[in-house]
């Protein structure tokens, strides 16, 4: 019993680094697409930043500087996107797909003129990463049945941006419904024209909303690049901004929902990589294939409408308009 | 102009212009992961790169982003007229068995699989060989009774060099522990070192002390966990020990890099023969590397052990079980 208590804790650990980029990434989709840019876009901003803290933390050698040029990079994405798709009402499906191709063209290609190492960045050294924080005393607790295990297996031993991320999420929900802010926000993807009748900007609105996006972002590709792993490698987001979105639409838009649903798409991930080939109880041994394409599956199904219906904001995808002339 | 943007522009232009240009200079076409991936490719690379310095011919270069464009890089070459045409990785032997007959004049050559055309040759390696003396070592180093393997894509040569590493590591300790894990199903599963860090760290926290990567670029993730976690991790096909030394135990070589400067030689002096080379620990196509970075690491008893087995399954004293050719691994 005990064993597989101590197993499940593991798959849970990894649950949880591997849900971190998916969360910080759907959070940012949550703040734009809540304001009403629908955002594709995520993967590029993702492998932007990604990109930009690899190659800053190498040159500086600091990974402060390094997150700083990711969020750097991924909020000028986002802005792009903000100024195709807001100032001059393009179509946010057709601007996000551009982000995405801009941000793999442009990390190969800068990635081989400075570094020449076919679009890599070179290794970091310690200081270009952030380090795993262990939790005072995780040592001494890990004797402690069960609770130990949690402590010193499960909450501690995550690097910097592991707990940024989830702390981004009550965040996320106070500013999005506590505050004036919030409410606005809320408002300018619902109905935009009710915003601006009530003397608010709403381009100004929705071009916070994409900042904020493009922060997210830029630490959910910070953390690949100088967290979890030691440099920046081509394509290295592997389709993360797009499962994002698919947990984005799971999660109904909403902040909370959204962690849990990331979490369970890291669960899935690290059971297949725990169960890889391993006969699961009573079931049998089932292909890992399965795992990786269940969180797609379940949000199929979502969409079906047999898990509840999700219903976007209501002007999500709508370039506002202010006169018909 | 660096040579990523030649290769582009002449690629492009090629396409465009269909220039019937001549030049009897050799080609590579690199798998996915490219010829940084630090492993597999990269020892490819450093055989043009010594090819290139021994004499003062230019190779050209394509690295393949994904199978599909492969045959289109192969004709490409064929036509412009590279030879030989040297095809990197088991996912091209497709493209290459299409493309050889189309250009019977030129050279070509394979690494990794069998192609049968009159103008190929084909470069093999019995991997299960090399790993038998990873799995040798691992289990000698190991302190915990457990140790790790991250494959790259699931396929025959993976699962060969996993035999093989079980077989050795078995040999030293039979009780021991072995985790595996393949990292996904497609040649991507060679380009992705976040999942391979993850597979690793998730192997180490399981109890393994010492992690082989056989996954091409996605093994640098690998190293990368095992050097933060404070474990050995072994390097395969290229020399990677002094990626982080004191913490790679060794690194299996391939020598891909031979196979790759023995092709373009041949064509050069023209004696390039068609037909299968396979390379073992025998002729010197794999081995273990022993050198300043990893010299602390590796005990006198294990590098007799290590000796000892090398010489005993090169006069075939010790025969290691192949999964393409004797089915099912024993183990």
């Amino acid at each position: 019993m005990y064993e597989i208590f101590s197993e499940q804790i593991l798959i849970l650990d990894s649950a949880i680094r591997l849900s971190v980029p998916l969360l910080l990434a759907c959070l940012a989709g949550l703040y734009s697409e809540r304001a009403g840019v629908v955002d594709i876009g995520l993967e590029g901003k993702m492998l932007g930043a990604a990109f930009g803290a690899g190659a800053v933390a190498y040159v500086t050698g600091n990974a402060w500087l390094g997150l700083l040029a990711g969020i750097a990079v991924s909020v000028a994405l986002a802005l792009i996107h903000g100024f195709a798709s807001i100032t001059n009402r393009g179509n946010q499906i057709v601007s996000g797909v551009a982000i995405n191709f801009l941000a793999a063209g442009l990390t190969a290609v800068l990635g081989q003129y400075w570094f020449s190492r076919g679009g890599k960045t070179p290794p970091l050294t310690d200081g270009g990463r952030f380090p795993e924080i262990d939790f005072p005393f995780a040592e001494q607790m890990m004797d402690v049945p069960v609770l130990g295990l949690i402590y010193s297996e499960l909450l501690s031993g995550h690097r910097l941006l592991v707990y940024i991320a989830f702390l981004a999420v009550p965040l996320t929900w106070w500013i999005l419904f506590r505050t004036r802010f919030g409410l606005r926000l809320r408002a300018v993807g619902e109905s935009p024209a009710a915003v601006d009748t009530a003397g608010i900007s709403v381009s100004w609105l929705r071009y916070r909303a994409v900042i904020a996006c493009g922060i997210l972002c830029g630490f959910a590709g910070s953390y690949l690049s100088i967290a979890i792993s030691s440099g920046f490698g081509l394509n290295m987001t592997a389709g993360k901004g797009f499962i994002a979105l698919a947990a984005l639409i799971f999660a109904k838009w909403r902040p909370v929902s959204a962690m849990y649903t990331c979490l369970l798409f890291g669960y899935l991930e690290a059971f297949a990589i725990n169960y890889e080939g391993k006969e699961i109880y009573l079931i049998g041994e089932v292909p890992s294939q399965f795992f990786q394409a269940l969180p797609y599956i379940l949000t199929v199904i979502l969409l079906a409408g047999f898990i509840g219906k999700a219903i976007p904001p209501k002007a999500a995808g709508v370039p506002y308009l202010k006169e018909r002339s | 102009m660096n040579r990523f943007s030649k290769i582009v522009f002449s690629a492009v232009f090629a396409t465009v212009l269909a220039a019937p240009a001549v030049m009897a200079d050799p080609a590579i076409v690199y798998s996915v992961g490219g010829k940084f991936d630090g492993s597999f490719n990269e020892s490819a690379y450093s055989g043009v790169k010594r090819f290139e310095e021994a004499t003062d011919k230019t190779v050209r270069e394509f690295t393949l982003e994904r199978d599909a464009q492969s045959l289109q890089a192969l004709r490409n070459f064929a036509s412009r007229g590279n030879t030989p045409v040297v095809a990197i990785g088991f996912n091209q032997a497709n493209a290459l068995g299409q493309a050889a007959p189309e250009f019977p004049e030129t050279d070509f050559a394979i690494i990794d699989m069998v192609v049968d055309k009159p103008n190929v040759r084909s470069y093999v390696f019995k991997e299960q060989e090399g790993a038998y003396i990873a799995g040798l070592l691992a289990a000698m180093a190991s302190k915990s009774g457990t140790i790790g393997f991250v494959g790259g894509m699931d396929i025959p040569i993976i699962q060969r060099f996993l035999c093989g590493y079980k077989l050795g590591a078995l040999s030293v300790n039979p009780d021991i522990e072995i985790l595996s894990n393949m990292t996904g199903d497609t040649p991507a599963a060679f380009a992705d070192p976040v999942r391979g860090g993850e597979i690793a760290t998730s192997q180490i926290k399981r109890g393994a002390d010492v992690i082989i990567q056989a996954a091409g670029g996605t093994g640098l993730g690998v190293l990368q966990a095992a050097a933060d976690a404070g474990i050995l991790g072994i390097g395969t096909d290229s020399n990677q020990n002094g990626l982080h030394p004191g913490k790679v135990l060794t690194s299996i070589r391939k020598r891909v890099d031979n196979a790759v400067y023995d092709s373009f030689q041949s064509a050069q002096n023209g004696s390039f023969e068609p037909g299968i080379q396979v390379l073992g620990l025998a002729d010197g196509g794999m081995d273990w590397v022993l050198d300043a970075n990893n010299k602390m690491l590796v005990t006198e008893d294990m590098k007799t052990a290590a000796d000892a087995a090398v010489s005993r399954i090169s006069d075939g004293t010790i025969k290691v079980h192949d999964v393409i050719t004797e089915g099912a691994c024993p183990v």
